[in-house]
């Protein structure tokens, strides 16, 4: 009874939210124009009109919708809303006493450089700006006065000094002594966990990308997307998707859709982009500049990146992805996600899936707000950064003590040198395609766990090496260049072949 | 779920303060309790019949709930039974999942019929060490709620052939005045119309910029 209560709590919820959407309104006005045909009859209207939405498609786009809205979690009637962005009032506390510290670096750039945090461009530039708009790339403009408001070892820390005040953390040696920097005891998953959690990794069956010729069919990827089934592509995508196929998999998978309204909306961003030119634009200009340009894979994508970063900066329909975000967005800004340095690298993968920029605009979007947000908000979520890094230190410490303790010793703490792939969800540490086999992962299991467990999994790899040094820079110099790395096989063995 | 469109409003209850329990002599205390109770007394002489009791933990790993029923009938003693034992709350006594969610306790996870009540008392355990204290807080209760009859024919056909209904405005001007006013403004964008001039309407801009030169956070 009591599952059946909590049952139409949900349903009563996922109504709510799908009301007055667009999708609503299309079903409305399908069922309303299929009164016309010949084969609904009035005695039978509803279960006629039922199957005439099941065989046209609509049903499934209902249920692909219903899907992508059970991602958010349930909220108790009683909690107030503050607690479904995270439950935990200590971690609320930290961040926004986090948010309040970058807010204020923001308004002394602001003062110190005299730019105003917004203003509207005048009518010469916004012409100047229109005729330049696919090639922003081109334009040097000063940014020498700016500087990141960021980097993610200032993020990390924060996450060190986290702690939970009614947690007993006296200092006597226990089972419990943790090696690692974070101090927060949250649940994490071990090896045996993972390895029912994952069991699609298993070694025995065939991973996309090594076992191509064996056992998984690129067909059926083609059948997924002329179904357009959006949960079963996800189940798919776990062992990988076809390249070919990945751009239409993954935009399923987060049902972004690429209709008429959807470029509009991007047409409008833009239009909001020529009219005003604001703060964060020069930061965005800043890091793809310090990141993506400089990179090998990407600096060809640089006017896609400019595109893209500086319509999501003023999408106020990201806004609504802050109730279950533990961030809060300032009050005058206009979008609250303030770039840090490196924030260009989430969207630079996705240059290579799709070259139309709304799409890619869409898929970015979606893809920050069920996933990336998580790597720069203090949460405790399963998903959230703290997580991970606890995570890969348990893992670490777990099955490679001697490695860990080695590390410690030479004052080369493990997570200090893996925080920053975790913080980019490794992109820009990968090759390419093998970033991306790690993100269809990601897509896949609906969770960044698999960050964390690559992470461990790389230290696994090297860990000869890393027994003879004898300092934190050659340590960072054995775990500097991680492009040769297959990322499954690393996975795959680690989470499979460790002896426990 | 409490109160599906009606408001119902919980007990008014006294709850005494948490007694945590140790094993022997209280002032060697080397360990920490990891047992708590907390009692709450329904007012006097009303008993009442719970639809839910809710609550939000800190750090609690299981509760078990005990309730007080007065018996009607000829033997009028009241007697304590048990209505859930040992429900978890947290999934890893160790670790912070669920360790400030909001949680309820509805009659029907009940284990006998939480009517009559007079004294709930709440038992709270939490094994692990990791933590320094722990308990329950905003503790309400609920009562049950008698649904309605089951309205007679004639109460709905009365309903079809209510005219003037008057709906729940929450705040909005009446719409007969909405309307009269209306009419106003009609008139008044006629007369606008005939006379139109070159004027600007002006804008509440600065030297033809909107400069926002202070980020707040409130």
């Amino acid at each position: 009874m009591e599952e059946g209560s909590e049952l139409s709590l949900t349903i009563a919820q996922i109504v709510q939210r799908l009301k007055g959407s667009h999708l609503h309104s299309q079903i409305e006005r399908q069922a309303k124009e299929c009164l016309h045909q010949p084969e609904i009859k009035l005695e039978s209207l509803k279960e006629d009109v039922r199957s005439f939405l099941k065989t046209s498609g609509w049903e499934r786009q209902l249920q692909n919708a219903v899907y992508r809205e059970l991602q958010l979690p349930p909220s108790h009637p009683t909690a107030p809303p503050e607690h479904l962005k995270e439950p935990l009032a200590y971690m609320r506390k930290a961040q926004a006493s986090w948010e309040k510290r970058v807010l204020k670096s923001l308004n002394s750039m602001s003062t110190e450089l005299g730019v105003p945090l917004a203003r509207m461009r005048p009518p010469v530039e916004q012409k100047e700006l229109t005729n330049k708009w696919n090639e922003m790339g081109t334009d040097e403009p000063d940014l020498t006065r700016f500087r990141p408001v960021y980097a993610p070892k200032d993020f990390l820390e924060v996450l060190i000094s986290l702690q939970n005040p009614n947690h007993d953390s006296s200092e006597d040696v226990s089972v419990r002594s943790h090696w690692g920097l974070i101090q927060v005891p949250l649940n994490v998953r071990d090896i045996p966990q993972l390895r029912q959690a994952y069991s699609e990794l298993n070694l025995t069956s065939g991973q996309l990308g090594i076992d191509d010729h064996a056992h998984i069919h690129p067909g059926i990827h083609k059948k997924l997307v002329l179904e357009q089934d959006s949960a079963a592509a996800q189940q798919y995508s776990r062992q990988g998707c076809s390249t070919g196929l990945r751009a239409d998999l993954w935009a399923l998978i987060l049902n972004s859709t690429n209709q008429p309204q959807d470029v509009m909306h991007y047409e409008q961003l833009t239009a909001g982009v020529i009219q005003h030119d604001l703060l964060v634009d020069n930061l965005i200009y800043k890091d793809v500049k310090l990141t993506a340009s400089n990179d090998d894979y990407y600096f060809v994508f640089e006017d896609f990146l400019y595109q893209v970063l500086l319509c999501f900066s003023r999408d106020t329909a990201v806004l609504e992805h802050f109730k279950y975000n533990s961030a809060t967005p300032p009050k005058s800004f206009i979008q609250g996600v303030i770039p840090f340095h490196g924030f260009s690298m989430y969207v630079a993968p996705l240059c290579f899936l799709y070259n139309e920029p709304s799409k890619l605009y869409s898929v970015f979007r979606e893809m920050y707000i069920r996933y990336f947000f998580r790597l720069h908000s203090i949460s405790s979520s399963p998903s959230g950064i703290v997580s991970l890094c606890l995570q890969f230190e348990r893992l670490l410490q777990s099955h490679l003590p001697q490695l860990f303790y080695h590390l410690r010793q030479i004052g080369a703490q493990p997570l200090r040198i893996a925080f920053k792939w975790m913080v980019r969800a490794f992109s820009g540490y990968l090759s390419t395609d093998q970033l991306l086999l790690l993100w269809d992962r990601i897509l896949g299991y609906d969770s960044l766990e698999v960050v964390a467990v690559l992470a461990a999994a790389v230290f696994a790899f090297r860990a000869e090496n890393l027994m003879e040094v004898t300092s934190l820079a050659s340590a960072e110099a054995v775990l500097a260049d991680l492009s040769t790395l297959k990322v499954m096989p690393l996975i795959q063995i680690f989470l499979f072949a460790t002896a426990i | 779920m409490s109160g599906s469109g009606v408001d119902i409003q919980p007990v008014s209850c006294t709850i005494k303060p948490p007694v945590y329990l140790h094993i022997g002599d209280t002032k060697a205390d080397a360990a920490r309790s990891g047992v708590c109770v907390v009692d709450i007394t329904l007012p006097f002489g009303k008993p009442v019949n719970i639809e839910e009791i809710t609550f939000k933990n800190y750090y609690t790993a299981y509760v078990t709930v005990r309730l007080l029923r007065k018996n009607l009938g000829p033997e009028a003693n009241a007697k304590w039974w048990t209505a859930l034992r040992d429900l978890p709350l947290m999934d890893n006594p160790h670790t912070e999942g669920g360790s400030q969610d909001y949680c309820s306790i509805h009659r029907t996870q009940m284990q006998v019929e939480a009517d009559h009540v007079s004294s709930v008392r709440l038992i709270l355990r939490q094994p692990s060490s990791a933590w320094l204290t722990f308990g329950l807080e905003h503790i309400q209760i609920f009562p049950h709620t008698e649904p309605d009859p089951e309205k007679e024919v004639s109460d709905w056909l009365s309903d079809l052939t209510l005219v003037d209904q008057h709906p729940d405005l929450e705040g909005l001007p009446d719409p007969q005045t909405v309307s009269s006013s209306i009419q106003q403004m009609w008139a008044l964008t006629e007369v606008m119309q005939t006379n139109q001039t070159t004027a600007s309407i002006g804008r509440f801009d600065v030297d033809g910029c909107y400069d926002i030169n202070l980020l707040s956070l409130t």
